[in-house]
């Protein structure tokens, strides 16, 4: 019994050495790599960020003006990052980094930027993996579809339209993709339902309130 | 055993024995990513690079592997390579990874990987199985980018369209576009990959039929030659 003893340690340790080497390898890319890859994230949501605020409508860094806000209505996962931007002391604009966690793909990373008042400024996609040339087209790269939800508000338009035109709703969709568009819209609004429920007072106690815009 | 010749490992890679398109191997990745020529031209560069550091690897250490564990080393090897090649990807080319999203980390299902390691690597020296590595990634590749201008020049209407995300924004303009209006949506969908895949084959199976013939008639017209084949 010893012969076939010593076969299963000297293969367990072989198996351990390549483990190990394995994970030395990809841990030292990791190292190499991690800052760039963290620098590239957040470029892609400060590249976001000042296009749905652009750097002369506020005087602040909204990217370090940072509230985490845990609700399941902005992301059932996790705590959704809020940035806020400010013009001389005035609330701007809230951009809550939601997520719409139905995609077709998978969760679907938004930019939702709001007034105060909570009128829409606009949404972007941050991250989605929605199927190419089929549910891309929330992608600004791809079509302006995103740019439907510009000035839109909890009352405009009523709770019931915020669906799919499939579905008796107000908003467009790719035919064969409705999937996608119903997961943004949701999101989009379940971040306006918050918004005017808790979100302004909480980021903005000092700033307008609903429906005093 | 006899090792094989270069050119044989050459043409076998990227023809007769091409792993997309002859093995049918790792289809997976190949039907899902090849919606545009430069989506596939990512994903076949990513799947050459892994096969042929994986294919060095495992030849090196063909010695000591013992056979019984040999198959958790290969994937445990192959598993590294990918993870490394997928933080890389993130790291300088982070819009094309975002596009090739889940498919980069499914590199290390691709069975034409785990084929090539066991079936040639690891019973051939390291120069062959380098040349292997590259000569079938290369093939994969290819197959990769064809299917991929296919589906998006009847899809899109364009060729090599995103192509900064891959080469910086200088080439931006490297995109050829054919026709502006709404193009073939079946193409985009899966079942255009599969349809373009088929006439792929096809259409190897037909050229390599067309030479088989000549070859046939050239050596009925000289029985000698054929006498020495």
């Amino acid at each position: 019994m010893s012969l076939p003893l010593r076969d299963m340690a000297r293969s367990g340790l072989l198996l351990t050495a390549f483990a190990v080497a394995g994970a030395l390898l990809v841990g030292l890319i990791w190292q190499a790599t991690a800052e760039r890859i963290a620098e590239n994230a957040r470029q892609a949501v400060l590249r976001q960020i000042d296009e749905l605020v652009p750097p002369d409508a506020r005087d602040n860094d909204p990217y370090h003006d940072m509230v985490e806000i845990a609700d399941w209505r902005l992301d059932p996962r996790g705590p959704t990052p809020v940035y806020r931007a400010f013009l001389d002391g005035e609330p701007v604009a809230a951009l809550y980094a939601a997520t719409a966690p139905n995609g077709y793909g998978g969760p679907i990373r938004l930019l939702v930027a709001v007034c105060p008042n909570g009128v829409l400024i606009g949404v972007r996609v941050v991250s989605h993996r929605e199927t190419p040339g089929l549910g891309d087209y929330i992608d600004r790269a791809r079509s302006d579809w995103i740019d439907q939800f510009d000035g839109r508000s909890l009352d405009a338009p009523p709770e019931y339209f915020w669906r799919p035109r499939r579905e008796g709703g107000a908003f467009d969709h790719a035919t064969g993709a409705t999937i996608t568009a119903r997961a943004v819209v949701d999101a989009v609004h379940h971040v306006l339902d918050y918004h005017r429920a808790r979100g302004s007072r909480l980021l903005f106690p000092d700033g307008p309130r609903m429906g005093q815009p | 055993m006899t090792q094989p010749s270069y050119s044989t490992i050459t043409r076998d890679g990227l023809w007769y024995n091409n792993p997309a398109t002859v093995q049918l191997l790792g289809l997976c990745p190949l039907l899902a990513v090849t919606g545009t020529a430069v989506n596939g031209l990512g994903l076949g560069l990513a799947t050459l690079l892994v096969l042929v550091l994986s294919n060095v690897t495992v030849s090196l250490i063909r010695d000591w592997v013992r056979p019984e564990i040999r198959i958790p080393i290969f994937i445990v090897v192959i598993a590294s390579f990918v993870t490394a090649v997928e933080l890389i990807m993130d790291a300088w080319f982070h819009d094309l990874h975002k596009i090739l999203g889940i498919f980069i980390p499914l590199i290390v299902t691709n069975c034409a990987i785990l084929a090539r390691a066991e079936s040639f690597a690891s019973r051939n020296s390291v120069p062959r199985a380098f040349a292997d590595g590259l000569a079938m990634g290369l093939g994969f590749a290819a197959v990769l980018v064809l299917l991929g201008a296919f589906r998006e020049l009847l899809g899109h209407g364009t060729l090599f369209q995103q192509a900064d995300l891959m080469f910086g924004p200088a080439f931006a303009d490297l995109q050829l576009t054919l026709f502006e209006r709404q193009g073939m949506l079946a193409a985009i969908l899966p079942p255009g990959a599969f349809i373009g895949l088929g006439l792929l084959i096809a259409a190897m199976n037909v050229i390599n039929q067309r030479r088989e013939r000549r070859r046939r008639a050239e050596a009925a017209v000289q029985p000698a030659e054929q006498a020495g084949a």
